[in-house]
């Protein structure tokens, strides 16, 4: 085993996936160390739930390979190490919520004590309730305590948030926050940033099956650099690099200082200018509009 | 160095208990396999229970052909009920990342349905004798019970099948139409000869009224030898293997090819 657990928690060597003739992942390398924290960012179709179904054994890969912990993600010891949170995701319904983790706890050779999973996932007041009569949130987080079940080396987190509240969909980040610490490796979907910079200390960014962006959340957005020029003006701007925002015109550009130029240069009136670094959204919507950012 | 995987027993417990609670918890299911069974034995059999019948008598008659019906529903909802709701709700797909093994699975399934199965018959056993409807030997009880047990295979099969091939709604709706129909037509309901001539001319087609023969041949009632019953379930048994072998791997490469 000393030799297995030199290697890296996932790795994708060259991984295709295709749905028919829908290329849904295109020769994707990656990999993901042990202990590492990352987020895998697109938006819908990007691929995401094809790469983390790859990740669980759940689909195989029509070319080249997926490994997790140095070997194949079918094998039901290394399932053993993986807890897991999918979308569309169902346990039956006329389980109580401690049973469903009882029984998910014979599952895994070394499962964590169902009172610190009831405690871990915040839903201790609900132990004796049934499933269906969980809320959303109460759903999430009991899969999430699934999970959790088998102490697992390797966390794998589907859009966890999906459908939740913000109140809920904050205190349920947090908790993964909070469990990400502990040196397993996490590995999350997600569209939003907030979500990747709450948990992760790597982004991945995927679109049409390919990886358009890896890095620290920073790098992410510190590479992209764009800047948010932004005034209001008096006088009608006709240019199509701004839009219209309220009152106020906007642009997002690498280069401000040109920009700004051209614009005293012609001489019109403006008012409250502001340069400001592009938010994470910006940055992830700039990546996945256009070409590859080079990502150190 | 700590085992890498769970071990077999607790899994299985588990799962087996989870198969129970469904059993007992969604009451359309208790009232089609144990409820319903009674409530037509009381109907059907109590009125002529002491009129002679085939060798026993109308009691003795129906109890044995109402087991039959209680144990063939209850292969059919338990198997093809559950994997239809499983697969709809996503049960599945979680169920495969984790670490379940597919034999604890299936097994928990099947030892389930075989409890069931049990206090569905002993039960309708326990109302025929306090309701003074018939009373029944336990050696025709025990041959009775594991006729049933192994002749409720084919079921299962067919369970499965509808399974994986229609949805939670659409399964129980099939279910139905394959279960209501196929007794009344085997005479498990009213006896054969009291049927109308084409569905007496179908019935030995029927894989149903094969199973009702081996019930009616465990207590004297028979009219056609159990190895002949047997062979004809073991036909049907291969059939809905296959169907359902089909079925799933027709699943397998949607879902998780």
């Amino acid at each position: 085993m000393i030799a297995a657990d030199a290697t890296a928690a996932v790795v994708f060597r060259n991984a295709t996936k295709k749905y028919g003739d829908i290329v849904a992942l295109d020769a994707v390398d990656l990999c993901i160390e042990r202990g590492e924290k990352v987020a895998i960012l697109g938006p819908n179709g990007a691929g995401k739930t094809t790469a983390i179904s790859l990740m669980l054994g759940l689909r195989n890969a029509s070319a080249g390979s997926i490994s997790v912990f140095g070997r194949n993600p079918r094998d039901a010891a290394v399932r053993a190490r993986i807890g897991s949170m999918l979308q569309c995701s169902g346990i039956p319904e006329y389980l109580r919520v401690d049973e469903a983790l009882a029984l998910f706890r014979t599952y895994y050779p070394a499962p964590l004590p169902t009172d610190d999973l009831l405690e871990i996932a915040g839903i201790r007041e609900t132990a004796n309730k049934r499933i269906a009569r969980l809320s959303g949130g109460q759903l999430q987080r009991l899969y999430f305590a699934l999970a959790l079940c088998g102490n697992p080396d390797l966390l794998v987190l589907d859009e966890p948030t999906v459908g939740l509240d913000v109140e809920a969909r904050r205190a349920l980040l947090a908790t993964i926050a909070g469990i990400a610490k502990s040196g397993r490796s996490v590995v999350m979907s997600t569209h939003y940033l907030e979500e990747a910079d709450a948990v992760a200390d790597r982004v991945v960014v995927i679109d049409r099956g390919r990886i358009i962006a890896d890095g620290s959340p920073s790098e992410v957005k510190g590479t992209v650099g764009r800047k948010r020029v932004s005034f209001t003006s008096s006088v009608a701007l006709d240019d199509l690099r701004f839009v219209r925002v309220g009152d106020r015109y906007e642009a997002l550009t690498e280069a401000p200082e040109l920009l700004l130029r051209e614009i005293f240069a012609r001489d019109m009136p403006i008012e409250n200018l502001t340069v400001t670094g592009a938010t994470l959204e910006e940055a992830f919507v700039a990546l996945t509009s256009g070409g590859k950012a080079n990502v150190a | 160095m700590s085992l890498e995987i769970a071990p077999f027993g607790p899994m299985l417990r588990a799962q087996t208990k989870i198969e129970l609670l469904r059993l007992l918890r969604i009451p359309w299911f208790t009232i089609a396999t144990i409820v319903f069974p009674v409530m037509f034995y009381s109907f059907f059999g109590l009125e002529q229970a002491h009129m002679p019948y085939m060798n026993a008598t109308v009691g003795l008659y129906l109890l044995a052909s109402f087991s039959a019906y209680a144990v063939m529903s209850l292969a059919l909802f338990s198997f093809g009920a559950s994997v239809a709701a499983e697969r709809g709700s996503g049960a599945t797909r979680l169920m495969r990342a984790a670490p379940l093994r597919p034999l604890a699975y299936f097994a928990g399934k099947c030892i389930a349905s075989i409890a069931f199965g049990g206090v569905a018959i002993l039960l309708l056993v326990l109302f025929a004798r306090v309701t003074g409807g018939a009373v029944l030997s336990p050696p025709m009880l025990a041959v009775l019970m594991l006729r049933l047990l192994l002749g409720s295979l084919p079921f299962v099969a067919l369970g499965f099948a509808v399974g994986y091939i229609a949805g939670l709604n659409a399964s129980v709706a099939i279910l139905n139409l394959i279960t209501l129909p196929l007794a009344f037509a085997s005479g498990l309901f009213v006896p054969l000869d009291q049927l109308p001539p084409f569905v007496q001319a179908i019935a030995p087609y029927l894989p149903t009224y094969h199973l009702g023969q081996l019930a009616w041949g465990a207590i004297g009632a028979t009219s056609e030898s159990w190895p002949r019953a047997a062979l004809w379930l073991l036909g049907y048994a291969a059939l809905f293997t296959w169907i359902a072998v089909r079925a799933y791997y027709r699943e397998e490469r949607k879902e998780f090819a």
